[in-house]
């Protein structure tokens, strides 16, 4: 087990280490350095070109490029990735300091995702009715077409400005928090909607669940106590990619809302080509995928017992 | 048994039909029989006959475009077709059991053994959950699974096909059920499996005076087990009376033929054997052609498997073997699932390379050819696979795949190809007009045909008959096996007949070779190891063939 994870480990500081060197080569390819960016101002006060030059050293932008990559990868092991060009705080520091409003998001977002799109796929599956059936099974796809800026556009129109329920941008509380979640949340349960809908079919139609049929059973405990817990399995899968989805997300729903956090800031910085935070951020999102692996992995044997991903390793 | 009280189930005039696509298609018509309490009564019928959706009209399991459009179906006094759904809930597993098909699909795969058992009775509220666990595991035992309370706490993937099909009777017993229904309980097992499967479910159900409605394909397994025999036939029942009488003085024409078609019931040879008469027959000329067409020697194949807890790091598939196939014979390969004969047949095939040992084909080295040359050699030996459905292209038509092999090695041109073709399906007794046709308008048995047209295409020397007629119906598997053997002596084929059905295989083989965990444990002439077995294992075999054992051995 611990071999395993060991094993995971050093797959996952293999992933970091080439999230930062694709980032970094990306980013190195793009016309227009940091410094030329900052100098741009506008044409009355030209910037001198020796000032320019001056900073470019400072910022070690002359030196060859592989000279570049390795201060750059050393420095980042000792969770230093340089200074934010934008307001010479460190960029870990930038980044930290909005890091908790988007777990705050994202873990709301993602909480209220699993909820609805269960309900929504329960509904979908096991409902008598063929008419609600057809319905339910037909809103999934609709909130996947639908652009999230869109769907927080609309939430904003009614639930701020004509209701007045909740606020419209901003951090503060949890009224604030409501919007941007549902928003956030709405892409994914349909995510999660479609795949378990799916699933769910699927299973009942298992011969198993005819043969727990056959013993007596009532509808309740074949649909919630064999076909659910089966029917999971491989919407668990997803669950990685699901993160992702909602690292995508934040993006939109922060922008929207006006909410600070990694997405709105990963907009500004890209915009004011900020490297050092930029690549702050792409290291973050693989620490987030890495993790989440992991995780789903961990999980997996225990939910299902054909798997021994971690257990054929143990003895 | 012959009392004259009322019937346990009385169905009468059941009519169910399916909507397919809008209109109704009927699939049983004014079916009506009874089953007595602790009687076995065994519904006979191929596929389509209707034997399944009347057994699951009993118990209201039909698939949802179904509809019982008349009849009633009464059972110890009250009219089952007038339950509610709850109603039906208080029946299912209480009054009657249900021992599926499939058992290898038919258990949750997340739930450990025992509690599925322990279902059964927490359902119904006849014990609580701890009292009802420690049932299971006497109920288990009882099933035949040894060890049973450690193994009522593994899943269902820790057990065999058999062992899964051990809990689900289990299951289907345990709330002491007056009636249980067996729906083609071992199509999906190995016969000497099937057996021992058969003999269980007699050995709980008469100790505990249960009725049985035993659902088969199979004549002999019919025979050998039931009471009365009911015949179904396109959804109505042709033939109904005792297992004597039904076997022994048959009325209808098409029980006659079902009866005829069962290998167990009617042995007999399609083409008189080879080798016994006088091995050098075949070559026309006194002993010219003495050198076998394949000769596989000490042949071992070994598969690394997965790093599993304590689990071993590799799997002997064959082990040591050595045979050869003779021209114009068929050499029978028999053996239960995971002997190692398919592994066989595809070193011969070279679909796999040896672990050691050498494979040559008429004198040339099947391991070292390659490229181009083995291509070539290819040619000369085809196989016909065991599904019918599987093996084929849906979105080819006919003549296309038959043609296929012959575009693959250029073989004449467009037109030639078609005249090939036509004559082709003239051989296999198929309508020159099907090669405009597509394999999902083919019935099985016309399928496999088909298979076999392409195998034969090339002008092959061996055909490799992998379960070739296993997944077929008896009286289709008959005329399969009648067309084999015209083929054979037309073409002057050899065969590798790979089955688990010696009732099949002394139909055809000349010679048979047993295998057992990977090794050969007995090969020789078919009469002399069918007759006069000399391994245990090859006897277990035999008396394992359903519509051997004497009469009434149950009840």
């Amino acid at each position: 087990m611990i071999r395993y994870i060991g094993q995971r480990l050093l797959q996952g500081a293999f992933v970091l280490w080439a999230a930062y060197t694709v980032s970094f080569l990306i980013l190195y390819l793009l016309p227009g350095d940091a410094v030329s960016i900052m100098a741009s101002g506008d044409e009355q006060n030209a910037v001198d070109p020796a000032l320019v030059e001056k900073l470019r050293a400072e910022y070690g932008l002359d030196r060859p490029l592989y000279e570049q990559y390795f201060i750059a990868l050393f420095k980042a092991l000792q969770l230093d990735f340089g200074l934010s060009v934008k307001n010479g705080v460190p960029a870990t520091q930038t980044v930290a300091e909005v890091l908790p409003e988007t777990i705050k998001l994202a873990v709301a977002g993602f909480a209220l995702a699993v909820l609805l799109g269960s309900a929504l796929a329960v509904v979908a599956a096991f409902s008598r009715n063929r008419w609600i059936r057809q319905a339910f099974s037909s809103l999934p796809p609709l909130g996947i077409a639908v652009p999230t800026f869109w769907i927080g556009l609309l939430l904003l129109q009614f639930f701020s400005f004509r209701l007045r329920l909740f606020p419209a941008i901003g951090n503060d509380g949890g009224q604030s928090l409501v919007l941007p979640a549902l928003t956030l949340a709405i892409p994914t349960s349909a995510v999660i909607a479609q795949l378990l809908t799916r699933s769910l079919r699927q299973t009942l139609g298992e011969p198993y669940i005819e043969q727990i049929r056959a013993k007596g059973a009532s509808e309740a405990l074949i649909n919630f106590g064999h076909a659910l817990r089966n029917a999971a399995i491989p919407t668990l899968t997803m669950l990685g990619i699901l993160v992702g989805n909602l690292l995508a997300g934040a993006v939109v729903s922060e922008t929207v809302f006006s909410r600070a956090g990694i997405g709105r800031l990963t907009v500004t910085a890209v915009n004011s080509r900020d490297i050092p935070v930029v690549q702050t951020l792409v290291v973050l999102a693989a620490v987030i995928f890495v993790i989440t692996s992991l995780i789903v992995d961990l999980i997996y044997p225990l939910v299902d017992p054909r798997i021994n991903t971690a257990r054929g390793a143990k003895v | 048994m012959s009392s004259h009280a009322e019937p346990l189930l009385k169905v009468e005039n059941l009519r169910v039909d399916y909507v397919v696509e809008g209109s109704p298609r009927n699939a049983v018509a004014s079916v009506s029989f009874e089953v007595r309490a602790g009687e076995v009564v065994a519904i006979v019928g191929e596929s389509g006959s209707g034997k399944t959706t009347t057994a699951h009209s009993i118990i209201n399991l039909l698939p949802g475009n179904a509809r019982v459009s008349s009849g009633s179906v009464t059972f110890d006094g009250t009219d089952l077709t007038q339950l509610t759904r709850k109603e039906w809930q208080g029946v299912r597993g209480k009054d009657i059991g249900l021992i599926p098909q499939d058992p290898t699909a038919s258990l949750d795969p997340l739930q450990r053994v025992g509690e599925q058992v322990a279902e059964a009775l927490t359902i119904h509220r006849l014990q609580p959950r701890k009292a009802a666990r420690q049932s299971a595991v006497r109920l288990l035992e009882e099933s035949g699974i040894r060890d049973a309370p450690s193994r009522a706490r593994q899943f269902p993937h820790q057990f065999s096909g058999g062992m899964r099909q051990r809990v689900l009777i289990a299951t289907a017993l345990a709330a002491q059920p007056k009636l249980v229904i067996a729906d083609e309980p071992t199509s999906a097992l190995d016969v000497t499996v099937q057996r021992q499967i058969l003999d269980n479910i007699a050995a709980l159900t008469a100790e505990r005076g249960t009725a049985v409605l035993l659902i088969t394909h199979d004549l002999g397994v019919a025979a050998d087990r039931a009471d009365r025999i009911i015949v179904m036939r396109g959804g109505e029942i042709v033939e109904e009376g005792s297992a004597t009488a039904v076997l022994g003085d048959p009325q209808h024409s098409y029980t006659q033929q079902l009866i005829a078609a069962a290998p167990g019931l009617s042995p007999r040879r399609l083409r008189p054997s080879l080798s016994v008469q006088n091995p050098s027959t075949t070559a026309g000329s006194g002993t010219v052609h003495v050198s076998p067409l394949v000769e596989a020697k000490s042949l071992r194949k070994v598969f690394s498997l997965p790093r599993t807890a304590g689990g071993a790091r590799s799997l002997t598939a064959v082990d040591d073997v050595s045979l050869d196939i003779r021209r114009g014979e068929t050499l029978a390969l028999v053996g239960e699932s995971g002997s190692g004969k398919s592994t066989v047949a595809r070193l011969l095939l070279r679909l796999d390379k040896p672990t050691s040992g050498s494979v040559t084909f008429d004198g040339v080295d099947l391991a070292s050819a390659k490229g181009e040359k083995l291509r070539h050699l290819r040619r000369r030996f085809q196989v016909v696979f065991q599904s019918p459905y599987a093996s084929l292209d849906p979105r080819f038509s006919v003549e296309d795949i038959i043609a296929e092999p012959l575009r693959a090695f250029a073989e004449g041109s467009p037109t030639e190809r078609k005249s090939r073709v036509k004559a082709l399906l003239e051989e296999v007794h198929l309508p020159a007009d099907y090669g405009t046709r597509r394999p999902a308008e083919l019935s099985g048995g016309q399928r496999q045909r088909i298979a076999i047209a392409r195998a034969l295409a090339l002008k092959p020397e061996l055909v490799v008959l992998d379960e070739a007629v296993s997944a077929l119906d008896v009286s289709v598997q008959a005329q399969i096996l009648t067309l084999l053997a015209e083929l054979q002596v037309q073409e002057s084929l050899s065969y590798l007949f790979i089955s688990h059905d010696l009732a099949v295989v002394q139909q055809i083989s000349d010679r048979v070779a047993v295998m057992q965990a990977g090794k050969l444990v007995e090969l020789g002439e078919a009469t002399a190891v069918l007759e006069n077995p000399v391994e245990d294992y090859t006897r277990q075999l035999i008396t394992a063939i359903p519509g051997r054992q004497p009469q009434r051995s149950l009840t």
